[in-house]
């Protein structure tokens, strides 16, 4: 097979293929490598930093547009909120919030289930109450449930 | 009809003007190519016209890559039709952001870093440049550094890969036309 290529053209190819040079790890110096390590890892690092952005840490609870209380998302526990016809539950677990129930006639927030990003709403409107979550660098940061 | 008088301005071209024309030429040349290549995501490019920029730099020093890495983003911009458009002044961020880098990094040792580093160094801030006026000016809005680890990535691949082409450029001797 080597021997039906033309000399011309077999001189290109090992030419291309870099015959005659230095080969390639020659041309990186020692503190290239260092400096191409530390970037390594710098990139590396970066991409957990920077997509966590959208975990939530707190639960807001309003009733009536009016903050009735925070939640912080680390430890599993129930909250009780009395709005315009009743109570409304929340529940909260490690990273996450719902709307357990609720005395609206058609239960949309409950049929929400867990919310985990932040910003996600959850709204129980025949009652008044909206459950929110919220996360590092506050209301203003990311997505909400609406214009998602 | 009077006959023409000779023009009394005259533009002395220096053997430098030759060069650093040569050089913006072979950039311009390679940033155009280039945008026939398909991008999984704006602004992420090898740029191999940097590899001129790195070349110049070794061998003729900042000034001169400052001239040709600017003349290659206004002339470049001019081919492709983005003169003054979005893209251009990105351009222009990116170019000035890494030649500042450019211009920090060829006082690093040359007995430990190549221009390999140079080229990585200078990826990592014409990304940095770019995504700062993006920021500032395009996308109000902190999303767009949730794109920075993989624009990080694209540099440091692309910064690698370029700067061992220009490494392995500067390994021949210059074979340099004389100026007409």
């Amino acid at each position: 097979m080597k021997d039906n290529i033309p000399d011309g053209l077999r001189e290109l190819l090992e030419q291309a293929a870099g015959a005659g040079q230095a080969p390639w790890r020659t041309l990186l110096r020692p503190g290239d490598w260092l400096l191409l390590l530390c970037c390594a890892a710098l990139v590396a690092t970066s991409f957990p930093l920077l997509w966590r952005g959208g975990v939530a840490d707190r639960a807001i609870v309003k009733r009536d547009g009016q903050l009735v209380t925070e939640l912080a998302l680390n430890v599993a526990r129930k909250y009780e909120v009395t709005g315009a016809i009743g109570t409304t539950v929340i529940e909260v677990q490690p990273g996450r919030a719902r709307v357990l129930s609720d005395p609206g006639p058609r239960q949309y927030c409950v049929q929400q289930g867990w919310l985990t990003r932040a910003n996600a709403v959850a709204i129980c409107a025949p009652n008044h109450v909206t459950l929110q979550l919220a996360g590092r660098g506050g209301a203003h940061a990311g997505y909400d449930t609406i214009n998602y | 009809m009077p006959a023409m008088t000779p023009s009394t301005i005259e533009l002395p071209v220096t053997a430098d003007d030759y060069r650093i024309a040569r050089y913006a030429a072979a950039a311009i040349a390679l940033s155009v190519a280039e945008t026939a290549l398909p991008s999984p995501l704006p602004g992420i490019k090898p740029g191999l016209a940097n590899i001129i920029v790195l070349v110049v730099l070794a061998r003729y020093g900042w000034r001169d890559a400052a001239w040709v890495s600017l003349l290659r983003v206004v002339a470049g911009s001019l081919v492709i039709g983005q003169f003054l458009a979005p893209g251009f002044f990105l351009a222009l961020a990116g170019a000035l952001c890494s030649l500042a880098v450019l211009a920090a990094a060829q006082h690093l040792p040359p007995r430990f870093f190549g221009p390999v580093s140079a080229s990585v160094l200078a990826a990592f801030a014409h990304i940095g440049g770019q995504l700062l006026l993006a920021r500032a000016w395009l996308v109000p809005h902190d999303g767009v550094f949730y794109l920075l680890p993989l624009f990080a990535t694209a540099a440091l691949l692309f910064g690698t890969i370029n700067g061992l082409v220009a490494a392995r450029l500067l390994a021949k001797p210059s074979t340099e036309p004389p100026a007409p």
